[in-house]
């Protein structure tokens, strides 16, 4: 139980690490140095100490945003099991309260961006909520599948190693829901080919033109969140890719922390060498990630 | 039932479903191209001691045609004609990357209803050569340009093919030459009746071919 909890310590302390992983990568591909590895940590520390400004435009909505989805992105961290060993709270079909938890987190940054009255940020969230309409979907089957190979219903059951060995008949499988998942990774964390995080311009930003008027504070909360909710799913590929890796536990974090950054590594190569979609071609790039996920559920449903 | 079968088989399949999400001709050709080579080599993957010299000479006839001299028939088709890209289905392209699975659920439900007397390559092996049998004739109902129906009759052929390598048996293989005779003369034929087409015509959009050229001039001539 310690144990568990020092994990969870620890994921909150390393999760906004990734992203100076992910800066630096894409740095290194341009040929500039780069903001230093704890820019994101520096950044949190610098706006927790500044007070935030808010519109007279704005209710409790816009207060109760950042809040309310940084406590479901962390709740849901609750459900992720870490290197292999269970959740700190797991329970049958915990799957479904994952997914409707970020669901949550996503509709009260909407509500939040809707209330500021700005309509730059109602197209932000309307673009949001389009994008999530396939996106959603595509992580339902995606851990759906992932259910029926293992016969367990909840993130802990799917991810513990004693399941593992059976996964390896299924390899083909494990495949089509590394890439479902991976194309959702990638949408949900706002990155490139969906999303632009550095963007500055309101007309072609999705995730970022919501959360401009968030100063202070709340702006630490939903960077910090974003953070989270990058682990979260970092989670769902690393441990499946990491599937049958068994040894001790401390070798087992070590190599999953390990893992996690070469994924923000992957990340930033993505970055680096794709170019982000238009706006249009957005619906299709995440339609492939449906149709992955269809397609192995069909699969395993044989 | 062994699983690198399986994942030749789910290759094929994603084959289908990038070749309906892609716009580019080319890269519709190098997609049936590679599925032709990756189908070829089925009947291959299976326990080395049922393999028989007829096998591996009609496996290489297939590969040879349909990953070589198929796309290089075909890409001097594109160039002669002067196409790169296919017009917009109707529907877009992300309905019919949906109708593709959609496909591809329906191909594994009727793969159920069949009796298998003999063991396959991979059990995923007949609904996805139903499934690419289905995309084919999808292709070619759904897209407008004459080149693109022709991609559509040889991805149904693969089709075809995969159903006759899965099952190993050396009859299913003899007819799937003839049908590679039939195949090869056609996408021949094709080849230069697309380029007589685009000459006369200045396209291949199919759609405008019912219009007649002199029903266009009188049009003018009004």
């Amino acid at each position: 139980m310690y144990l568990k909890i020092a994990q969870f310590i620890l994921i909150l302390i390393l999760s906004p690490f990734l992203f100076g992983v992910i800066n630096r990568t894409k740095a290194f591909f341009a040929g500039r140095k780069g903001s230093p590895l704890l820019q994101l940590y520096y950044d949190i520390f610098k706006l927790l100490r500044k007070g935030a400004v808010y519109s007279t435009t704005t209710s409790k909505f816009f207060i109760a945003g950042p809040i309310v989805s940084l406590s479901a992105v962390l709740t849901a961290l609750l459900l992720i099991p870490f290197a292999g060993q269970p959740a700190l709270i797991s329970f049958d079909g915990d799957i479904v309260l994952f997914i409707y938890l970020l669901g949550l987190a996503r509709f009260f940054t909407v509500l939040a961006a809707l209330d500021t009255g700005s309509s730059f940020e109602g197209m932000g969230a309307s673009r949001e909520v389009q994008f999530a309409m396939f996106v959603e979907p595509a992580l339902f089957l995606s851990l759906a599948v992932l259910t029926r190979i293992t016969g367990q219903s909840s993130l802990s059951g799917i991810f513990s190693n004693a399941r593992m060995s059976s996964w390896v008949t299924y390899d083909p499988l494990i495949i089509l829901v590394l890439g479902a998942l991976f194309i959702v990774f990638l949408a949900e964390n706002s990155r490139i080919p969906v999303d632009d995080p550095n963007t500055h311009l309101e007309l072609t930003m999705i995730h970022e033109v919501m959360v401009l008027d968030h100063g202070g504070v709340d702006f630490a909360y939903i960077m910090y969140s974003a953070g989270i909710k990058f682990w979260l799913f970092g989670t769902l590929l690393v441990g499946i890719f990491l599937k049958g890796y068994s040894c001790g536990q401390v070798t087992a974090s070590v190599v999953f922390i390990l893992g996690m950054i070469l994924l923000a590594v992957i990340v930033g190569i993505v970055e680096s060498t794709l170019a982000r979609l238009r706006l249009l071609k957005v619906p299709h790039f995440l339609i492939v990630a449906l149709a992955l996920a269809i397609v192995a559920l069909i699969i395993s449903m044989r | 039932m062994n699983n690198l079968g399986d994942f030749v088989v789910i290759i094929v399949l994603l084959m289908n479903l990038m070749m309906l999400s892609s716009s580019r001709i080319r890269t519709c050709i190098r997609i049936v191209a590679g599925q032709g080579i990756l189908i070829g080599c089925m009947p291959l993957l299976n326990d080395f001691h049922l393999i028989l010299p007829g096998m591996v000479i009609s496996a290489s006839l297939s590969i040879i045609l349909k990953g070589f001299v198929f796309p290089w028939l075909l890409f001097r088709a594109v160039q002669e004609a002067n196409i790169k890209k296919e017009v917009e289905p109707v529907g877009g392209y992300p309905l019919s990357l949906l109708i593709g699975v959609m496909i591809f659920a329906l191909s594994f439900w009727l793969s159920t209803r069949l009796v298998y007397t003999k063991p396959l390559v991979s059990h995923l092996a007949a609904p996805v050569s139903f499934a690419t049998f289905f995309t084919g004739a999808f292709i070619i109902v759904s897209r407008m340009k004459a080149i693109t129906q022709v991609i559509g009759y040889l991805l149904l052929e693969n089709g075809i093919y995969l159903f006759g390598a899965a099952f190993l048996s050396e009859q299913s293989l003899l007819v799937e030459l003839a049908i590679l005779l039939d195949i090869f003369v056609a996408v021949f034929v094709m080849g230069i009746a697309i380029f007589h087409i685009s000459r006369e015509f200045d396209h291949i959009d199919t759609q405008k071919l019912s219009e007649l050229k002199d029903s266009i001039i009188s049009k003018q001539d009004i």
